[in-house]
């Protein structure tokens, strides 16, 4: 871990839960992402994935421990961290333009309305959205919806991107054209992104770093996943990279089988130093954590 | 095909209307049997008895009195003799004045309430126990404290419809989606700012629903309040009326007094279409 750009540090969410106890959606975690990494939280429903996003955005608690960014514990929500919401969350009332002038205008107060519009203009013709400027989200379909939660996010230039899951409710089609564009994006930008999904091919295309949460209540992070393709990656031809295999059987196989079983077989599960394994030819190989001294470099990590 | 029912749906109603206009002209054309009487006690009954005339009023009778009220509707012969004009247009000014005093009161009022589930609990019971009081259970209570006449009028019309634009705001403000709210926390917008650019764009349909149903219920309760109340106004022209037996005067009144409230609903609803925005 050199550059920790986010930081979350052992947050743990409760809820009060039947009869007067509390409910631990999870608790002691840990996770950090550095400067431009493209990371992928993967996890069945239930897990809690969405609440720490949400606590990560500000829009929700921890009810135990803090998140870092950019060297500054968070209070409250951000314009520094821009969320794309699963359903868009776009204001019906007004057009594209105006929902993306809407975030311009409020990170920049003082500008004046040519250069609002200017500026919005500049992020819907970013995301394919030229032309449709003044329609209503009514009349868009999913996936244009979700282009302008997309330019909407970028047009305040966050230091960090948070997507929950954004493009679950598109078909395949437009979920790929989508995820190209949000892969040119941030490879351009640099940009920093946090993101919810339960496509394993989406995480396996779009992220730099895969996090496999163990299902909830009490959920763990189990494993951080090196994504072990070239940077150049077309979503095409992903699945011809010798390593796609290796690595989509180990993320599958986590979500089958590991999720569930983890934290009954997993006794010595130390949740601020998590294994990272790199997925190639063969066996995955753990590159870290690094107080644990593995005897074999190239051991299985399925313990 | 819808212009198509429109259109027939036009023609019957205006063969509705002939029916309705052409019964209404045989049951009053008179010809009745005459009674036999003595001259004193059919000089008090009138033309029924004398001469077999209905007293209700027909079709025919009521145009041309209708024609005579709108060549001049505005004239003004003294407290009981005014154009109905000028009645409608005291009626319409009560009803604006305390239907503009109720939104100014309800609205921000209906914002606290949804916005805070604190004042939301604490008003609660006081709203419970005021909104089915009947207005006009108020005015001797209003023309005790104001002592004057058209501002109790006034006042009842306030009461009446505060009611369900403040309901109608604290339910359109509390179901504002929680999506739209995150969005406005997620862009640090300041909490008057998101009042304006988040809540009550979310919530103005809602409320200008509560303001419609509103309008309406000022209007059914002017008439009421003015029969009360007295002086001016439509209400009052009708109960006029009635006391000098002109039954030609109150269709004319009921008739307008319809037309006039179908036209404050009709302003509202487009008001309502304005702000509705498509999901
Ligand atoms: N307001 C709440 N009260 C009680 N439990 C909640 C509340 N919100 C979420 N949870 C619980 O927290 C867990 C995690 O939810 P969430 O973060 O939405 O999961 P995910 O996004 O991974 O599907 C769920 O099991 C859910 O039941
Ligand atoms: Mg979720």
């Amino acid at each position: 871990m050199t550059d920790k750009f986010i930081s979350i540090e052992g947050i743990a969410r409760r809820y009060p839960g039947a009869g007067g106890g509390t409910t631990t959606v999870f608790q002691d975690f840990w996770l950090s992402m550095a400067r431009g990494e493209f990371g992928c939280v993967i996890g069945h429903s239930g897990c809690g994935k969405t609440t720490v996003l949400n606590i990560l955005a500000g829009l929700d608690e921890p009810s135990e421990g803090t998140v870092i960014v950019d060297g500054q514990g968070i209070e409250g929500t951000s314009l520094d961290r821009a969320v794309i919401f699963q359903s868009h969350a776009l204001l019906p009332w007004r057009t594209v333009l105006g929902n993306v002038a809407y975030a311009v205008s409020s990170k920049w107060r003082k500008w004046d309305r040519a250069r609002v519009k200017a500026h919005a203009q500049k992020f819907i013709d970013l995301v394919g959205l030229t032309g449709s400027e003044h329609k209503h989200p009514s009349e868009l379909s999913g996936g244009m919806k979700q282009r302008v939660g997309i330019a909407r996010a970028l047009s305040i230039t966050p230091k960090i991107m948070l997507m929950d899951e954004p493009f679950s409710a598109l078909d395949a089609l437009t979920r790929g054209t989508l995820q190209d564009e949000v892969r040119r994006i941030c490879l351009e930008t640099g940009q920093t992104t946090f993101m919810i999904t339960h496509d394993v091919d989406e995480a396996i295309f779009l992220a730099d770093k895969i996090f496999l949460m163990t299902n909830g209540p009490g959920a763990v992070l189990a494993e951080i996943v090196e994504n072990p393709l070239p940077k150049e990656r077309g979503r095409i031809d992903l699945h011809r990279h010798p390593y796609y295999y290796a690595l989509r059987n180990h993320i599958v196989d986590f979500l089958v089988s590991r999720s569930k079983s983890f934290a009954a077989e997993v006794t010595d599960h130390d949740p601020r130093h998590v294994p990272t394994v790199r997925p190639g030819l063969g066996e995955p190989v753990i590159v870290s954590p690094p107080r644990v001294v593995e005897p074999n470099p190239a051991q299985s990590v399925a313990r | 095909m819808t212009l198509s029912l429109r259109f027939r749906a036009a023609i019957v109603s205006l063969a509705l209307l002939g029916v309705f206009l052409g019964v209404w002209h045989l049951a009053t054309r008179g010809g009745g049997a005459t009674a036999t009487m003595s001259p004193e006690y059919a000089k008090l009954m009138g033309l029924t008895a004398t001469q077999g005339k209905s007293a209700m009023p027909g079709p025919l009778d009521v145009g041309a009195k209708l024609w005579e009220h709108l060549k001049r509707p505005f004239y003004d012969n003294g407290p009981n003799d005014k154009g109905l004009g000028i009645q409608l247009a005291y009626s319409i000014g009560r009803v604006g004045l305390g239907y503009l005093i109720a939104v100014i009161v309800a609205i921000p009022l209906g914002f606290m309430i949804g916005m805070s589930p604190l004042i939301s609990k604490a008003l609660d019971p006081f709203i419970q126990v005021l909104k089915p009081i009947s207005p006009l259970a108020w005015m001797p209570l209003a023309l005790y404290t104001i002592k004057d006449s058209s501002i109790s009028a006034i006042f009842v019309i306030f009461i009446c419809s505060v009611w369900p634009m403040l309901l109608n705001t604290a339910f359109g403000v509390a179901g504002v989606r929680k999506e739209w709210i995150n969005v406005a926390r997620t862009l640090e917008v300041g909490t008057v700012r998101r009042a304006f650019t988040v809540i009550l764009p979310a919530a103005a349909p809602t409320i200008l629903t509560g303001m419609r149903i509103s309008i309406g219920i000022a209007w059914l309760v002017i008439v009421a309040a003015e029969m009360l109340v007295g002086g001016t106004g439509i209400g009052y022209f009708v109960w006029n009326e009635w006391n000098n037996l002109s039954i030609t005067n109150v269709i004319i009144a009921i008739l307008l007094i319809g037309l006039v409230g179908m036209l404050l609903d009709q302003v509202l609803a487009r008001f309502t279409r304005m702000v509705t925005f498509p999901e």
